[in-house]
C-alpha cells in the first residue's frame, strides 16, 4: 500500500492513460475513440504537471523582494502543457472533421460496420 | 545575402510555413501552387547550401540560437553532417514532388479546396523539415504533430476517388497520435532526471547518470530505460517499423497519388532519421546497444519487417498497396542498418534514405501518372501499357530494378553497404536475409513488369496517352537520379561516410 500512497499523483496519470488507451483499443464508436485518444493525452498532461511540482511550491512569482528567495513549481513543464493541449484539440478537431466525412459517405460511425462494407470491396 | 546566410536554419522551417499561411489565405485558385513550388524550390536551395556549408566546411555540428536565448534555455537548430543530408534529400524530394502534384491533384482535389491543400502540403514540409533540424526533444514533438496532422488530412483528401481515404485517414491519425504521446511520455522520463529538453544536454547529463550505474549506487536506471522504451516505440510507429506498420499500406493506397509520393519517399524517412538521432546522439550506442542490447530487437525487427513486408506485397493486387508493402520491408533495410552499429551499416542506413527517397518516389509517380490516364492501379490496369506510356513505364521499371538492387541501380549501392555492415558485426543471418529480400523483390516487381510489357489490353478499352508533360518530368528526373546515384555513388557515399563517422565519434 506504501507505493500507492506514496507515489499515489503517478497512479492517477497511469489510472487515465490506461482507461483511455483501454477506450481506444476496446470501442467500435469511432467519436468515442476519439474520447478515449483525448483521455489518453490528458493523461500525460497530468504527468507533465505532476513531475514539475514542488512540495510547498508557489508561482514562479516574486511577491516582495523582502519575502526571501520563495519556493516555487518548476513552470517549464507548465508552457510546454500548454502547447500540447493546442495539439491535442487540434487533433480532436481533426479526428471530428474526418469522423462527420466517414458518417457522410458510409452512413454509419461504427467501425465493425465500417470494416465489413470495407471487406467487400474490391482493393 | 549575409542575412540569409546567417539565418539559414531558421529561414528552412520558417520559409514555408509562412509561405503556407500567406497560400491559405490568398485562396485564389491557381495562386496556391505557385506558392507552393517557389517555396520549396527556395527551400531546397537553402538546404543544398547548409548540406555543402557542412561537407565543405569540415564543421562537425553547428548551432543556430533561436531569438538568441542560449542553450539551454531556448531551441537550438543544430545542423550537422547527419542531418544536412536528411534536409536536403527532403527538400529535394519536396521540391520534385511539388512540381509534379499540379496536374495529379487538380484531378483529385475539388479546387474550392485546393488552396487548403497547398497550405497543408507546405505544413507537412514545415513539419518534416523541423522534425530534421531541430536541437530540442519537445520542439520534436511538436513539430512531429505538425506535420502528422497535416498528413492525415492530406490522406483524407483522396476521398473523391474513394472513400476508404477516410478511414485510412482516422486509422493513422489514431495510431500516429498514440505514437506521439508514447514519444511525449518518454521525454518526460528524460526530463525528470535531466531536466533538460535540448537533446545535446540531455546528453551531456545522462553520462554522470550512466556513470553510476557500475557503482553499488545506481541511480534513476529505470526511469532512463522506460523513458527510452516509450521514445523507441512511439518513433516507431512513425517509421512503420514491422510490427506497428498497420496504419501505413491502407494510408498510402487511398491518399491522392502526389500524396503517397510526398509521404513514402520523405515521411518514413524522417521517422528513420529521428530514430538514429535518439539512439546515437542522444543516449548515446553505448546504452542503447551495449548496455540494453536492443540492437538485437531492432535487428529482428528488421528481419521480419524486409520478409513480411515482402511476403505481403506479393500477394497484392492493388499496384499501390504493392509499392507501400514493399516500402515497410525497404524501412526494414535502413533500420537494420542503423542497428549493425559500424560505419559500414550506418552508410547503409543514410544512403538508404536517399536512395529509397528517389527510388519509391519515381515509382509512386509513375503509379500516379498511371492512375491520371487510366483511373485504377490493379494489376490488370497496367496491362499492355509498356506500349502505351513507355517512358513513365520505364521510370517504374527503373525504379522496381532499384528495389531489386539491380547493379547501376542506388539500390545496389545501399544493399552492397548493407551487406558490408551486417557481416562486419557477424550477423550472417541478416545478411542472407537482406538477399533473401532482393528475391523477393524481384517476384514483386516481375508481376509488374509482366502486367506492363507482356500484357495485353483489352479489346474496346479507351485509348490512352503517355502522362503530360508537367507530370512525366518529374518522374522521369527521380528516375534517372536513382540511375545515376547507381553508377556514380562516390557523391553519397562521401556524405554518409562523414555522417557515420560524426555519429561514431571516429576520424574517418
Amino acid at each position: 500500500m506504501q507505493i500507492v500512497q506514496d507515489y499515489y499523483n503517478y497512479w492517477i496519470c497511469i489510472a487515465l492513460m490506461m482507461v483511455g488507451l483501454y477506450g481506444v483499443i476496446a470501442k467500435t464508436n469511432l467519436v468515442k475513440k476519439a474520447i478515449s485518444l483525448g483521455l489518453f493525452q490528458t493523461g500525460i498532461l497530468v504527468f507533465y504537471i505532476t513531475i514539475a511540482k514542488i512540495e510547498g511550491g508557489t508561482g514562479p512569482v516574486t511577491v516582495s523582494p523582502l519575502a526571501g528567495e520563495p519556493i516555487y513549481s518548476n513552470p517549464l513543464p507548465h508552457a510546454l502543457m500548454l502547447t500540447a493541449i493546442v495539439v491535442g484539440v487540434s487533433t480532436l478537431a481533426v479526428a471530428m472533421a474526418l469522423i462527420i466525412n466517414i458518417r457522410e459517405k458510409y452512413g454509419t460511425i461504427d467501425e465493425h460496420d465500417i470494416h465489413r462494407m470495407e471487406h467487400e470491396m474490391q482493393d | 545575402m549575409d542575412f540569409v546566410h546567417q539565418h539559414l536554419p531558421a529561414l528552412v522551417v520558417a520559409l514555408p510555413l509562412v509561405t503556407g499561411l500567406v497560400t491559405a489565405m490568398v485562396g485564389r485558385r491557381g495562386a496556391g501552387w505557385w506558392i507552393a513550388m517557389g517555396s520549396s524550390a527556395a527551400v531546397f536551395a537553402l538546404c543544398a547550401q547548409l548540406l555543402a556549408n557542412v561537407a565543405g566546411g569540415g564543421s562537425q555540428s553547428v548551432t543556430y540560437l533561436l531569438g538568441n536565448w542560449p542553450i539551454p534555455y531556448g531551441i537550438g537548430l543544430v545542423v550537422d553532417p547527419l542531418n544536412a543530408a536528411v534536409l536536403a534529400t527532403v527538400a529535394l524530394i519536396g521540391c520534385v514532388v511539388t512540381l509534379y502534384a499540379r496536374r495529379s491533384m487538380a484531378q483529385e482535389v475539388p479546387e474550392d479546396r485546393s488552396h487548403f491543400f497547398w497550405a497543408l502540403w507546405q505544413f507537412c514540409q514545415v513539419g518534416l523539415l523541423g522534425i530534421t533540424i531541430t536541437g530540442d526533444a519537445f520542439n520534436f514533438y511538436v513539430l512531429l504533430e505538425i506535420s502528422s496532422l497535416s498528413t492525415y488530412t492530406l490522406i483524407a483528401m483522396g476521398k473523391g476517388r474513394d472513400r476508404r481515404a477516410l478511414t485510412a485517414a482516422i486509422n493513422y491519425l489514431v495510431i500516429g497520435s498514440i505514437g506521439a504521446c508514447f514519444y511525449l511520455l518518454g521525454v518526460a522520463y528524460l526530463y525528470m532526471v535531466t531536466g533538460s529538453l535540448n537533446m545535446a544536454d540531455i546528453h551531456a547529463r545522462l553520462q554522470d547518470i550512466f556513470a553510476t550505474w557500475g557503482t553499488d549506487a545506481p541511480v534513476y536506471r529505470k526511469t532512463v530505460i522506460a523513458g527510452f522504451a516509450f521514445i523507441m516505440v512511439g518513433l516507431s510507429l512513425k517509421l512503420a517499423l514491422f510490427p506497428l506498420h498497420l496504419w501505413l499500406p491502407n494510408a498510402y493506397t487511398y491518399a491522392p497519388a502526389a500524396v503517397t509520393a510526398l509521404l513514402a519517399s520523405t515521411a518514413t524517412k524522417v521517422g528513420a532519421y529521428g530514430f538514429i538521432r535518439v539512439i546515437y546522439t542522444v543516449v548515446g550506442p553505448d546504452f542503447a546497444w551495449r548496455y540494453l542490447h536492443s540492437d538485437y530487437i531492432l535487428m529482428i525487427c528488421a528481419m521480419m519487417a524486409i520478409l513480411g513486408g515482402s511476403l505481403m506485397a506479393i500477394r497484392q493486387v492493388n499496384v499501390k498497396k504493392l509499392l507501400a508493402y514493399s516500402s515497410i520491408g525497404q524501412i526494414g533495410y535502413i533500420a537494420l542498418g542503423i542497428a549493425s552499429d559500424n560505419v559500414y551499416g550506418l552508410q547503409a542506413a543514410i544512403i538508404h534514405i536517399f536512395n529509397h527517397a528517389l527510388t519509391k518516389g519515381a515509382m509512386f509517380m509513375a503509379v500516379g501518372c498511371v492512375l491520371y490516364r487510366v483511373g485504377g492501379v490493379r494489376l490488370e490496369h497496367l496491362r499492355g501499357l509498356g506500349r502505351k506510356m513507355p517512358l513513365t513505364m520505364a521510370a517504374f521499371t527503373i525504379g522496381g530494378l532499384g528495389l531489386i538492387g539491380v547493379p547501376m541501380t542506388a539500390g545496389f549501392v545501399s544493399k552492397w553497404y548493407l551487406v558490408g555492415g551486417t557481416l562486419e558485426r557477424g550477423w550472417m543471418g541478416a545478411a542472407g536475409v537482406v538477399l533473401v529480400g532482393s528475391v523477393l523483390a524481384l517476384v514483386y516487381t516481375w508481376r509488374c513488369i509482366e502486367s506492363i510489357y507482356f500484357g495485353k489490353r483489352e479489346e474496346g478499352a479507351p485509348e490512352v496517352r503517355e502522362a503530360p508533360l508537367s507530370m512525366l518530368v518529374p518522374t522521369l528526373l527521380l528516375a534517372v537520379a536513382s540511375l545515376y546515384f547507381g553508377m556514380d555513388s562516390r557523391l553519397t557515399s562521401d556524405i554518409s561516410a562523414q555522417a557515420a563517422h560524426f555519429l561514431l565519434g571516429v576520424r574517418p
